[in-house]
């Protein structure tokens, strides 16, 4: 236990606090230089905690020059990290100068910085890693005292985290007597956070301070009025409980899952708010200046709530949130956590939280993540290995800072946990990557980026690389996006490309909470106008949906499995599952519950395997390539996060063949080629290791800078070279749980120990009814790419009634058949589309700030 | 894999799938846009993408080659990625090249903006525009000097972007309105620019039709006129994404 000094004692009595307990614990680890691990949960105080052993020294011993360094996720955080601690720092009239150091700090003060660096110097791992490629970075950092990495937990496990790593471990050879403190939210395991903190990648070498539990959430869930629905994730019909709950308190967060969800809840609200109360958004593609709008707003007192994305999860603390609304399930329950604690930031009350599922199945997880709450069970990935594709970037960064000699540079990144079993074979192949790309065919010698000296150093040929490092380093891959312009107005935000594409003019859709008109494209942006007649559509993004997490699937198996605890659900959901009892089986806990039936025309297999919608359409994939080896004809499928549902010309049989471990095998190279998944994940691996260059808005333009697309990199690499250092990175990454390949080697495993029940019923059960009216069925890259495409020809060959066949007389029947239109119309009902547009025009024309 | 036929002049076309065109009168096969060493010319700048795109290249048009077995061979331009393309060649890569040529009857290497002297040491002729029958052959398709009955040119590297059911497909693909066609571009590193970009949208001011590129076949729609498109080409085709 630490003691503090008279001056800091007089601070805390002057506001009538006293410090936490775990505060002074923490002050007592690290005196001596120790690092320790600070684990408590949101309201604690810990950053305070963090920077108080440096307050103290400092005031011990003043002294000049950088003695502190910390690192936040965020931007945001750090600028408000500064701004709070200089009150104490003021109060106590203490020696110290504060600033931040982002991509947003103007040149010249960046310049001064590493002239005459400040006491604490507040950052984000981006820019740790460029202060780190600077040459004069050996001199600036020697000196440094302590390093304080907040919100741990949201960057050990990611690439953020392992470029912070080697980051960490860099400066662990540049200041040997800098001690660490780590801050993370409480955590299912603290063990590895422990590891990626300590010096030597070893756990035990960092002492671990755990704060005291903060009270109980209280946590309800809402049902809507009506009829609970059997399907759709909107969660709009509880919307006008919501709202009642928005007016029955004083400031809410209302967090969604999705981007799209977020305008549309967003709508439904400001179609029910008789009362105008002032309600905002905040998502991820809204531009920055929008969202800090909403945030200042917020911080002020001057909006009641706000319907947010992941983009609130972690953030600014606005002290004054009285509750959280989740809408929809909340798919994992550390996330769950970390919502909840952002209503009331004081660690001693409970948290006031609302759970509103939006459908049957959501009801059940929604009861089974409240279950794991109160059992204090969280979830968590185990931790992962570092990615390559961060260490090639990271060695490029290493050369343009100075030279080495490869034996202490593979030595020193040993000591970041993530690459603490890093072999020599994949440190020499990234380096011989970042030397000359690596490739077995050896033609681009002379191109080579490092030379090596008579005494084995390795040098970098020329300022162009290092140029071309500061220029692409980081490991955020952004999407394409295109920026959505008013026309003579400001950027309301960005949407991804392939959206835009699919737009006409006069389309309208819903974005930044308005109903837009698109009218074009110009060279930067995609311009719109306000209002637009029809029925909205609404962008949705990639990858946005985070997957149920394995173990939040395993209590929903688990209560679905057991009728002793039915009880703690709604008598509707109650009803259902006694259906399904009736005319089929419950899943199992453990094995695999299978069931066909036939539908129309065709035959619906539905496999019960709850290992989340990413490892669902990824095995969706597997098992129907293995249905057409054996003749069943698939059509298609359809992944929800509980169901696999594949449907097919011919009765499905021998189901067993379909759920073989070994579809992991063949049927996996079929769908490493083809998946738009892993070509993703290889558009980032390429990225990052600077194989293809980032886009930079508004340079695409300049020949020169043009980048090459990176599926035709990866269908020429992988013909030619499989074994190349970044498509075994693209391999693992997948394997590693990223793309959930892991959770179906788990699910086969789970099948074949426990056996695949196979229920072949006459007609569609209850529990499969979710599923089959779950919208947007989608489709995954490769042949069914070309199966939708012959669709869409022969839809146009029939739309034009035959008038269309193609020979000389062709000029004259040429005039344009709407691409989309009577299809896409007749793809959803209609009904829902056209009250949104109705609601949506009394929606505010500025939802930052209501004035 | 099913070839299209176009009848374009009086003469009939076929429009392969792995696209190139065929004409099959004069046993005359037409490829454009193969910019060879293109892998090399990013590595020179610091950009160490995979070298083998020659070889890929090249063995599909090996491929076209044995399948069709013209007698004559027209490259559009655009054949290397810059001048020093040719020299540049790997040894076993330009043998494989000058294997290739060397049973044709007749080599024409149409000079493109990227490759605008002759390639040295390579079978064939080079100039700047091919004619024959009601054909002309040229890099760029060229609106002011009037139409031919027939023109074919590449340059532009067409790709068309369709809505299907779930997203969009963007594929390569062929471009014609029954006078003029546009052939994709066949190398292994050629991105592409959407054919509504005015630049080629102007040359099709009646709307035409594209061709598609799939593995089997080729997927035909029509397309309208300029729509106020304006996109950078090569960049990452967008593919059936939805979150």
């Amino acid at each position: 236990m630490g003691t503090l000094p008279e001056l800091f004692r007089a601070w805390f009595a002057d506001r009538g606090w006293a410090p936490r307990p775990h505060q002074l614990a923490l002050l007592g680890a690290v005196q001596g230089g120790a690092s320790a691990l600070l684990v408590a949960p949101t309201g604690g105080g810990k950053t305070l905690a963090g920077f108080l052993p440096s307050l103290v020294d400092l005031h011990e011993n003043p002294r000049p020059g950088l003695h502190t360094l910390y690192i936040s996720p965020l931007k945001a955080l750090a600028v408000d990290i500064a701004r709070n601690l200089t009150t104490p720092v003021e109060a106590m009239g203490l020696p110290i100068r504060i600033e931040t150091r982002t991509g947003d700090t103007p040149a010249n003060r960046r310049a001064r910085q590493r002239v005459d660096p400040p006491n604490f110097l507040l950052t984000t791992p981006e820019s740790l890693a460029l202060l780190l490629t600077l040459p004069d970075a050996a001199e600036m950092f020697a000196g440094l005292h302590a390093i304080v990495v907040d919100e741990i937990h949201a960057l050990a496990g990611s690439k953020r985290g392992d470029q912070l790593s080697l980051g960490l471990a860099r400066l662990a050879t540049l200041a040997p007597g800098a001690r660490r403190i780590g801050l993370s939210a409480t955590v299912a395991h603290p063990a590895p956070l422990r590891a990626f903190l300590s010096p030597t990648g070893i756990a035990t070498d960092v002492a671990l301070v755990q704060g005291a539990a903060g009270a109980e959430p209280s946590l309800d869930i809402l049902l809507p009025e009506g009829r609970l629905p059997w399907g759709g994730h909107m969660g709009l019909a509880s919307m006008p409980e919501v709202y009642r709950r928005i007016r029955g308190a004083g400031v809410t967060i209302v967090f969604v899952n999705t981007r799209a969800q977020s305008e549309l809840c967003f709508q439904a609200l400001w179609r029910l708010n008789d009362d105008n109360l002032p309600i905002g958004l905040h998502h991820g593609s809204l531009t920055v200046e929008q969202r800090r709008k909403v945030e200042a707003a917020m911080a002020e007192g001057r909006l009641r709530a706000v319907v947010a994305t992941a983009s609130l999860d972690l953030g600014i603390d606005w002290g004054a949130v009285d509750q959280v609304v989740q809408v929809g399930a909340p798919k994992g329950v550390s996330r769950l956590l970390q919502r909840i604690g952002r209503a009331n930031h004081r660690m001693d009350e409970a948290s006031q939280a609302v759970l509103v599922p939006a459908n049957r199945f959501e009801v059940i997880e929604c009861v089974a993540a409240r279950q794991a709450v109160a059992a204090h069970e969280l979830d968590g990935d185990p931790p992962r290995e570092g990615g390559l594709d961060v260490l090639c970037q990271h060695i490029l960064a290493c050369a343009v800072a100075s030279p080495f000699h490869p034996d202490d540079l593979y030595a020193e990144i040993l000591r970041a946990s993530p690459y603490a079993t890093l072999t020599r074979k994949d440190f020499d192949d990234a380096l011989r990557f970042v030397e000359d790309g690596g490739y077995a065919l050896q033609s681009y010698e002379r191109f080579r980026r490092l030379f090596r000296d008579a005494e084995g150093m390795i040098h970098i040929r020329g300022p162009a690389a290092a140029r071309q490092l500061r220029m692409n380093l980081g490991t955020i891959v952004e999407t394409p996006l295109v920026k959505v312009r008013l026309r003579g107005g400001p950027v309301l935000g960005e949407v991804e490309e392939w959206f835009v594409s699919t737009l006409t003019a006069g389309d309208c859709f819903i974005f930044a909470g308005q109903l837009l008109r698109f009218e074009g494209l110009d060279a930067l942006a995609c311009v719109v106008t306000r209002g637009g007649e029809g029925e909205p559509r609404v962008p949705a993004y990639a990858g946005s949906r985070m997957p149920l997490t394995t173990h939040l699937a395993a209590r929903v198996r688990g209560i679905l499995h057991d009728p002793k605890s039915w009880p703690a659900l709604p008598e509707s959901v109650r009803e259902w599952l006694r259906l399904q009892q009736h005319s089929s089986i419950m899943p199992p806990r453990d094995g695999l519950l299978v069931e066909t039936f036939p539908r129309g025309e065709r035959w619906f297999l539905v496999a019960y395997c709850f290992e989340g919608r990413l490892a669902h359409q990824t095995l969706g994939m597997l098992v129907t390539k293995r249905m057409e080896r054996l003749g069943m004809a698939p059509l298609g499928y359809l992944a929800t996060d509980y169901v696999l549902a594949c449907w097919s010309a011919f009765a499905p049989t021998g189901i067993e063949r379909l759920f073989e471990e070994d579809i992991l095998g063949e049927e996996l190279e079929a769908w490493m080629a083809e998946s738009s998944m892993l070509r993703r994940t290889f558009r980032n691996i390429a990225t990052i290791a600077g194989l293809i260059e980032k886009n930079h808005p508004g340079q695409e333009k300049s020949g020169r800078a043009m980048t090459m697309n990176a599926d035709l990199i990866y269908d020429v690499l992988r013909r030619h070279e499989p074994d190349h250092i970044l498509l075994r990175a693209t391999r693992r990454e997948a394997a590693a749980g990223l793309t959930d390949v892991a959770r179906i080697s788990l699910l086969l495993a789970r099948a074949r120990a426990g056996g695949i029940r196979h229920m072949v019923l006459d007609r569609a059960s209850p529990l499969s009814v979710p599923a089959l009216i779950e919208e947007g069925r989608e489709w995954v890259a490769g042949g069914a790419q070309d199966a939708l495409l012959a669709e869409a020809a022969d839809l146009v060959a029939e739309a034009t009634d035959g008038a269309d066949l193609f020979n000389e007389i062709l000029a004259n029947v040429t005039e344009a058949i709407p691409p989309r239109g009577d299809r896409d119309r007749a793809r959803r009902p209609r009904d829902p589309k056209r009250r949104n547009a109705r609601f949506i025009r009394n929606a505010p024309k500025n939802l930052g700030a209501p004035r | 894999m099913t070839a299209a036929p176009l009848h374009i002049a009086g003469q009939r076309l076929m429009l392969d799938p792995a696209g190139f065109a065929i004409w099959p009168a004069e046993k005359l096969l037409v490829v454009s846009d193969l910019h060879l060493e293109k892998g090399s010319s990013f590595a020179a700048r610091g950009s160490f993408v995979p070298p083998y795109d020659t070889r890929e290249t090249l063995e599909r048009l090996a491929l076209a080659l044995r399948r069709w077995r013209p007698e004559r061979l027209v490259l559009l331009g655009d054949s290397f990625h810059d001048r020093h393309g040719c020299a540049r060649l790997h040894p076993s890569d330009c043998a494989a090249l000058q294997r290739m040529l060397g049973t044709l009857a007749e080599v024409v290497w149409v000079l493109g903006n990227h490759d605008p002297e002759p390639p040295v040491g390579l079978p064939g002729i080079a100039m700047a525009e091919f004619r024959r029958g009601p054909f002309v052959f040229r890099h760029i398709a060229d609106p002011a000097r009037g139409l031919p009955p027939g023109e074919l040119s590449g340059h532009y590297h067409p790709k068309a972007t369709m809505p299907v059911r779930a997203g969009a497909v963007t594929r390569p693909c062929f471009l014609t309105d029954g006078r003029r066609l546009l052939l994709p571009a066949f190398g292994a590193y050629t991105g592409g620019l959407e054919v509504r970009d005015p630049a080629i949208a102007t040359l099709f001011p009646r709307g035409g039709r594209a061709f598609l590129l799939g593995p089997e076949r080729l997927y035909s729609f029509p397309t309208g006129p300029l729509r106020g498109a304006a996109r950078e080409p090569e960049l990452a085709g967008p593919s059936l994404q939805s979150g």
